[in-house]
């Protein structure tokens, strides 16, 4: 038997295809987490991100490289949108960050605006006209292992390598990503520095919300590709649980979002090679294990290693400082 | 624009704000209708209609109304106290299991034992599955946000595996036409809630569901419990200040999963009355349909965690959610509902700045330079 059809093989290389738009929402809430930000809204803005990139990839003209990278944009774009009233209430406003996080997915989730734009514009059961597939980079799909792991994924796969390493020389080789630590951290000290504290926070907010709806896009373009009614099912809050067990560092959202891809990817592979269990065993294995790795790395050893920035979910009010 | 601290909101100013909310929720909630070509008034008109006015709505109302008021109330309970209980949903799906299977098992027993049991089984169930993440966040000090959400997806599965893929006690595997196209079984008859007529005039009788009473009677508990215990005394202190609640010697462990098993009995009972007023069987598509955890959320920061108006609240949200489910269609998209909802928790966020900052517009004020003012303080 071919090595790359080995089990070992499949399961790696759907690892990566499945924790892609983990590692986009992951990377995109820690931003915002590292600015003192909590934004509970990842699966809402998500769902918007999936739902507009759909209807772009359906009606926009032009070669289909170019409709995908522009549809993967604006929705981005659109999440962007719906970020920027989580960062009025909870920068501007002072609101609870926690309430208004869930009242963002409350509003764009599976029961509203995501699911209103898509039925009234009627994008279930629309088969996709364009979607993103697998490339064969440098000629090397075919090479033994590495290839169809390392070799034959989307552009999108590529990009999120990219995003990881851009996040990381962001946040520790440069001036702005120290003084977004520092405002995470201690806004207070920040505000003394110079730093505008407010404009950090609307600034990664936002970014954090660009970076869902990529990963809201990844869906409705890769996966399926099509649009279901609350398509991500969950996979924002996995996103959020991730950026807790990477630490709140870009690098380590990886390993955890391809462990999260090689559970979700398990049910079908196993199921392909005839082992039968009830799919919902398998399909609530992302949700058990999320659980679980959160227990290990909540408990004090791992709290007093690396902790959350310090002023994570506090409003900064300057009059109070 | 100047933002300054207040130390005591007008009581005028605590009823007005939500109420402002909801208008400007409504409000903020036309454009969209409008980007998408709708006429918001004819479409405002028709929620009104099918939510209050049109024959047996107010009845609908109320049966929809139900399961929030007790979700609200699970929501209400835990927040109070800090402690982030997003895991109504799935405790609501438990709370149908467990009473569905309690009426199932009954079967043949006088009406009201299986109410009873079915009211016991809602109950156990849902605080059981609090309980897990309620341990967690005690003991390993674990985000409940994000355990008692995964636990909604797991009691998701666990629910369509019941009903669509096992030969589970609560499927009905009598029939061929059942075994081809999977649903729950049937409870007796004896084991459905009663109503109670109540007659407003010559035309319209409004039928209250047992369930309805029973969240009232629930919020008044919950009230007593905060108000007169010593247990909800510790759980005010907590929720105010952990480090004040340690001092003062509250077992902390014990208060907070008591409180999410509390939270998750209350959102337990909200899924047997889903069963005993409505539904009278185990539907997993059409109880994840409703999303009455979620929304239970949006009724207890709207009524401000306050039990009594927790009711008024899921009354006034039952009746938009009815009208959705009676007006849902080609000619009326799924979520408009949820994006109302959205807007409405949106703006009493919003709102909540005025009850805890004045805010003044004077421009012409000078500041005080800051140096000057600061210094007297830090010295």
């Amino acid at each position: 038997m071919n090595v790359n059809e080995s089990i070992a093989v499949v399961l790696a290389a759907s690892a990566i295809f499945y924790g892609t738009p983990l590692v986009f929402a992951a990377v995109g809430e820690l931003l915002a987490e590292r600015s003192g930000v909590l934004n509970l809204g990842v699966e809402g803005m998500m769902l918007i991100g999936a739902v507009t990139a759909f209807w772009c990839v359906q009606h926009l003209p032009g070669p289909d490289w170019f409709v995908l990278l522009l549809a993967t944009l604006i929705g981005g774009v659109a999440a962007l949108a719906t970020a920027l009233i989580h960062a009025i209430l909870a920068v501007g406003l002072r609101a609870n960050q926690i309430v208004s996080g869930l009242a963002l997915t409350i509003f764009a989730g599976a029961t509203g605006l995501s699911s209103y734009v898509g039925n009234a514009t009627k994008l279930g059961g629309q088969p996709a006209l364009r979607e993103f597939s697998a490339l064969n980079v440098l000629g090397l799909s075919n090479a033994p292992v590495v290839g169809p792991i390392l070799f034959h994924q989307n552009a999108l796969v590529y990009g999120s390598w990219a995003l990881v390493i851009l996040a990381w020389l962001y946040l520790y080789r440069t001036r702005t990503g120290l003084h977004l630590r520092a405002v995470g951290e201690s806004p207070e000290t920040a505000d003394v520095m110079g730093v505008n504290v407010a404009r950090y926070r609307y600034a990664h907010t936002l970014a954090g919300g660009l970076l869902a709806g990529v990963a809201g896009a990844y869906y409705s373009l890769a996966i399926t590709p099509n649009w279901i009614d609350g398509m991500t099912s969950g996979a924002g809050w996995i996103a959020i649980a991730l950026v807790i067990f990477a630490f709140w560092r870009p690098e380590a959202t990886l390993a955890g979002a391809y462990l999260f891809g090689l559970l979700s990817s398990l049910g079908f592979v196993l199921q392909a090679r005839q082992v039968h269990l009830p799919p919902e065993v398998f399909g609530a294995l992302p949700y058990t294990m999320t659980v679980v790795v959160l227990v290990v790395v909540s408990t004090g050893w791992a709290k007093q290693r690396l902790g959350a920035p310090a002023a994570l979910g506090t409003p900064y009010v300057r009059e109070e400082r | 624009m100047r933002i300054e601290r207040r130390l005591t909101a007008p009581r005028w100013l605590v009823v007005a704000v939500p109420v402002a909310s909801l208008v400007a929720a409504f409000a903020a909630a036309a454009v969209v209708l409008l980007v998408a070509g709708k006429d918001p008034v004819a479409t405002y008109a028709r929620l009104f209609d099918r939510g209050f006015i049109a024959p047996g709505a107010l009845t609908n109302t109320l049966v929809t109304a139900t399961p929030l008021l007790l979700t609200g109330l699970a929501a209400a309970a835990a927040f109070r106290m800090k402690l982030w209980n997003i895991g109504a949903e799935g405790q609501l799906y438990l709370g149908a299991v467990g009473a569905s299977g309690a009426g199932l098992a009954l079967h043949g027993r006088p009406g009201l034992v299986i109410i009873a049991g079915m009211i016991a089984g809602g109950l156990v169930a849902g605080a059981a599955w609090a309980v897990v993440p309620g341990l967690l966040r005690a003991y390993f000090n674990t985000n409940e946000i994000i355990t008692t959400l995964m636990l909604n997806y797991v009691a998701g599965l666990l629910l369509t595996y019941l009903i669509f893929d096992s030969r589970s006690y609560w499927r009905d595997l009598t029939t061929f036409s059942a075994r081809a196209f999977p649903q729950g079984k049937m409870l007796p008859d004896a084991a459905m809630w009663p109503n109670f007529n109540l007659v407003l005039g010559p035309i319209v009788t409004l039928n209250v569901p047992f369930g309805f009473l029973l969240g009232i009677l629930a919020a008044t508990v919950l009230w007593l419990l905060y108000r007169s215990t010593s247990f909800g005394f510790d759980a005010r202190v907590q929720g105010d200040s952990p480090p004040a609640a340690r001092y003062a010697g509250v077992r902390t462990r014990r208060v907070v999963v008591a409180m999410m098993g509390l939270s998750g009995a209350l959102a337990g009972l909200g899924g047997a009355s889903e069963i005993g007023d409505f539904r009278h069987v185990l539907d997993p598509r059409g109880l994840q349909q409703a999303g009455f955890g979620y929304a239970g959320i949006v009724v207890a920061a709207l009524a401000r965690y306050n039990p009594f108006a927790v009711g008024v609240v899921a009354f006034l949200l039952g009746g938009l959610a009815n009208a959705g489910y009676s007006l849902q269609g080609p000619d009326f998209p799924a979520g408009l509902v949820g994006v109302l909802q959205g807007m409405i928790l949106f703006f009493a966020l919003g709102g909540e700045l005025l009850l805890r900052y004045r805010v003044s517009f004077s421009a012409r004020r000078a500041e005080p330079p800051r140096a000057v003012a600061a210094a007297p303080v830090a010295e």
